[in-house]
């Protein structure tokens, strides 16, 4: 196994609280020591990262990289080579693939797929319902045994309360922690934020109460069950203001944010840009400022890409037809660190969100630079500006509405398990 | 790119027409008042300007309609251009051909102008941010969001019959909240400065954010009447019965229909206009839709003439470069 140097990067580790100048020794996958390099350590690979950030690879957790089921919008191969190329070196998989992952073959396969492409690691959600259909439980069980890291019924909201109750009480009793899309079905029938400006379209508006009421009965659920849950994207002010208050009460509730629900309003919907068609919709400005400020303080433990990759075809239709979803993997940590700046958090903050915040919410023991732990890295100049053009993504799907906007901040190496997967190796 | 800037060309003329919202005064009198000169054609024993000869106008129908396709078509002939009718329910995509791939064989054709109805707000704008940019695109109706030509023949009947703007109170009554008429008609009334905008109906009609508009919410149907020079009466879709907008059409009667008393808390001279088709009894009483207050038909012949004043805008604007487009008034 390779033995790598990354030397004079500027290490920030948030897990560790490092944030200073050192050197990364990698040796057989793992993390061999920072500081000073161990007797003996002779580098196959030096890799020069001076005035570059070196930083745990970067864990999404929410990525649909289209397969099974939908290989025309995105593979786990290709997304996940466009993941890596974002810095990403874990991402999380809801269970809405086709077929449900509502079994372990499903959990296999996926999981065998990653393995097979052999760049970023991929950790999976279980379904919580069959099929996702919110009648009877999923093997849970089992899905936990395969690697499932959770369970979730997806964008597709529980609406028999019983039924969601008796899947909590049963997640958590195998300590399972759900994830849950907090969304009232028969509030949400819309498809952009039920305001001003969707009166102005004529759109059929999904209103706020969708969320907060969802999140108000969900958060009863959780005190009454005792389950660990994490709420998936939030996009409304009150539903954040809820959790913050649900935490500070001791209950064990996560949640995270999609990165554009930090950068974009309705109002970028205005001209009907199907590109800004997401689920749960872009909301007011106030709302935005809400997310961000909550991600400042971390109520909002991780934000996530929610990688939608598309085919052109999706989003050339009009708005209230196109498909919802951004494709995002590439642009997470650039979007984060504008965020950063925006907020003046530290570096360190900032990338908590990413690393150890989602690694915690995950319980997986990478998102870190610890000693001996595995070596996923992700090094980035932080200085570098650039502009997207969409035709440049590697993902397959090209459907972004940050088209044309500045980025600061490009990835230049990742390192997964000790072999770079993204750089020039 | 903002929705206005889109239906406007460098010099600020209009393009396409794919709603009122963020036109100017100016244009809107423009478009009343290049309909004036147009009035006259219909009335006359060759009812036809060569204006658009040689021009091709698709009308491209997504949803069915009679009298919107028909005037359309009307107005087309009497500008001399070439008439395409295409009723898009039966034809190609339903075939599985996408708009796209339509829209560019009906391109390949040289068709200048495109007449789209459609049943999802903002199918007008993906077809004009799509076409050949020597097209021009017309919004017959897209889903809920506008219905130009339609708030613009309102406003043409309205000043016929009452002369400036700035004087009159208009109320708007029914189902707002679905309706792209009443959403041309609020920005067309408050672009010509109307006095006072009210939009009457349930709660469950009318957008929550709807006085952001400018208008006045009024619930009770006598009281929002009280004193106003027009009555702008909307079509109640019967399907609002199903997703608890209203228990029952009896009821809606009781509570919003238009009827000779209550119509009389309106002024004594306030005309009554509905878009069509009129479901007589649910919305309004057939004494008042073919009594001496309503203007209905007059609104269908209008129609004509505002339709072709802006089909003759829009496409006589790059014909020649003098930029106006000739009124044949203005020859007479």
């Amino acid at each position: 196994m390779k033995r790598i140097v990354i030397a004079g990067g500027h290490v920030v580790d948030p897990a560790n609280s490092t944030d200073e100048v050192r050197d990364v020794f990698v040796s057989d996958g793992k993390i061999l020591a920072i500081g000073s390099a161990p007797a003996g350590f002779e580098a196959d690979l030096v890799i020069d990262a001076q005035r570059l950030v070196v930083c745990p690879g970067l864990i999404d957790l929410r990525v649909r990289p289209r397969e099974p089921g939908q290989e025309h919008k995105g593979t786990i191969a290709s997304e996940c080579a466009a993941a890596v190329s974002g810095g990403i070196t874990t991402l999380c998989c809801p269970p809405d693939t086709d077929p449900i992952n509502d079994t372990p073959a499903v959990t296999d396969l996926i999981l065998h797929r990653a393995n097979e492409a052999g760049t970023a690691r991929i950790v999976t959600l279980g379904a919580m319902t069959r099929e996702l259909r919110g009648e009877k439980l999923a093997e849970m069980g089992a899905l936990q045994r395969a690697g499932c890291v959770g369970v979730s019924n997806a964008q597709r909201p529980i609406a028999d309360l019983t039924v969601l109750r008796r899947a909590f009480e049963y997640a958590a009793s195998l300590g399972l922690r759900v994830f849950i899309h907090a969304e009232d079905p028969a509030l949400a029938k819309g498809c952009i934020n039920e305001s001003a400006v969707s009166a102005r379209l004529g759109l059929t508006g999904v209103p706020e109460i969708a969320e907060t009421i969802a999140v108000s009965r969900d958060l009863l659920l959780i005190q009454h069950t005792g389950v660990s849950a994490h709420f998936c994207g939030l996009s409304t002010a009150r539903a954040v203001q809820m959790v913050a208050r649900a935490q500070y009460d001791g209950l064990p509730v996560t949640a995270d944010v999609a990165v554009h629900h930090l950068h974009l309003t309705e109002m970028d919907a205005a001209d009907f840009n199907t590109q800004c068609h997401v689920r749960p919709p872009l909301r007011t400005t106030r709302d935005r400022d809400a997310l961000r400020s909550s991600v400042q303080r971390g109520t909002l433990a991780a934000v996530c890409s929610d990688h939608q990759p598309h085919d052109p075809d999706a989003k050339e239709v009009p708005f209230s037809e196109s498909e919802p979803g951004i494709s995002g993997v590439e642009t997470l940590l650039p979007l984060l660190l504008r965020v950063q700046t925006d907020l003046r958090m530290t570096l360190r903050d900032a990338l908590a969100r990413v690393t150890s915040g989602p690694a915690q919410i995950l319980g997986l023991s990478s998102g870190t630079l610890g000693v001996g732990r595995d070596a996923d890295i992700c090094i980035f100049d932080p200085n570098e500006s650039w502009m997207l053009d969409p035709n440049q993504l590697k993902s397959r799907g090209r459907n972004t509405p940050f088209s044309g906007w500045e980025m600061r901040g490009r990835v230049r190496w990742t390192l997964v398990g000790g072999k770079v997967v993204y750089g020039k190796a | 790119m903002s929705v206005r800037d889109i239906q406007l060309d460098d010099k600020g003329r209009l393009r396409h027409f794919l709603t009122v919202e963020g036109l100017s005064r100016q244009i809107l009198t423009d478009i009343l008042d290049t309909a004036e000169s147009f009035a006259t054609v219909g009335e006359q024993a060759v009812k036809k300007v060569p204006l658009l000869r040689g021009k091709t106008i698709t009308n491209l129908f997504f949803e069915s309609s009679t009298r919107t396709r028909t005037t359309f078509e009307l107005a087309a002939k009497r500008l001399s251009a070439d008439v395409l009718n295409i009723n898009v329910a039966t034809s190609s995509t339903s075939k599985g051909e996408s708009m796209l791939d339509m829209l560019r064989n009906l391109e390949a054709m040289h068709c200048d102008m495109f007449v789209v109805r459609h049943n999802r707000s903002g199918a007008a704008h993906f077809i004009a941010r799509h076409v050949a940019p020597h097209i021009s695109v017309i919004n017959g109706g897209d889903g809920c969001h506008a219905h130009p030509t339609q708030a613009m023949l309102d406003m043409f009947t309205i000043r016929r019959h009452k002369g400036e703007f700035n004087k009159l109170k208009v109320a708007i009554v029914g189902d707002i909240l679905h309706s792209r008429v009443a959403r041309s008609q609020i920005h067309a009334l408050s672009i010509l400065g109307a006095h006072e905008i009210r939009v009457i109906g349930p709660k469950t009609l009318i957008p929550r954010d709807a006085s952001t508009f400018g208008v006045h919410v009024v619930h009770d149907l006598r009281a929002g009447l009280s004193d106003v020079d027009a009555v702008l009466m909307l079509r109640l879709q019967r399907e609002r019965m199903e997703g608890a907008f209203l228990p029952s059409e009896h009821e809606y009667f009781q509570l919003y229909g238009l009827n000779e008393d209550t119509l009389a808390h309106a002024k004594p001279d306030a005309i009554v206009l509905h878009p069509g088709p009129i479901n007589r009894g649910v919305e309004i009483d057939s004494r008042v839709a073919d009594g001496a207050r309503s203007v209905i038909l007059e609104q269908v012949t209008n129609g004509i003439a505002v339709r072709m004043a802006v089909m003759a805008m829009v496409l006589g604007r790059g014909n020649a470069d003098e930029g106006e487009v000739r009124r044949p008034g203005a020859e007479r």
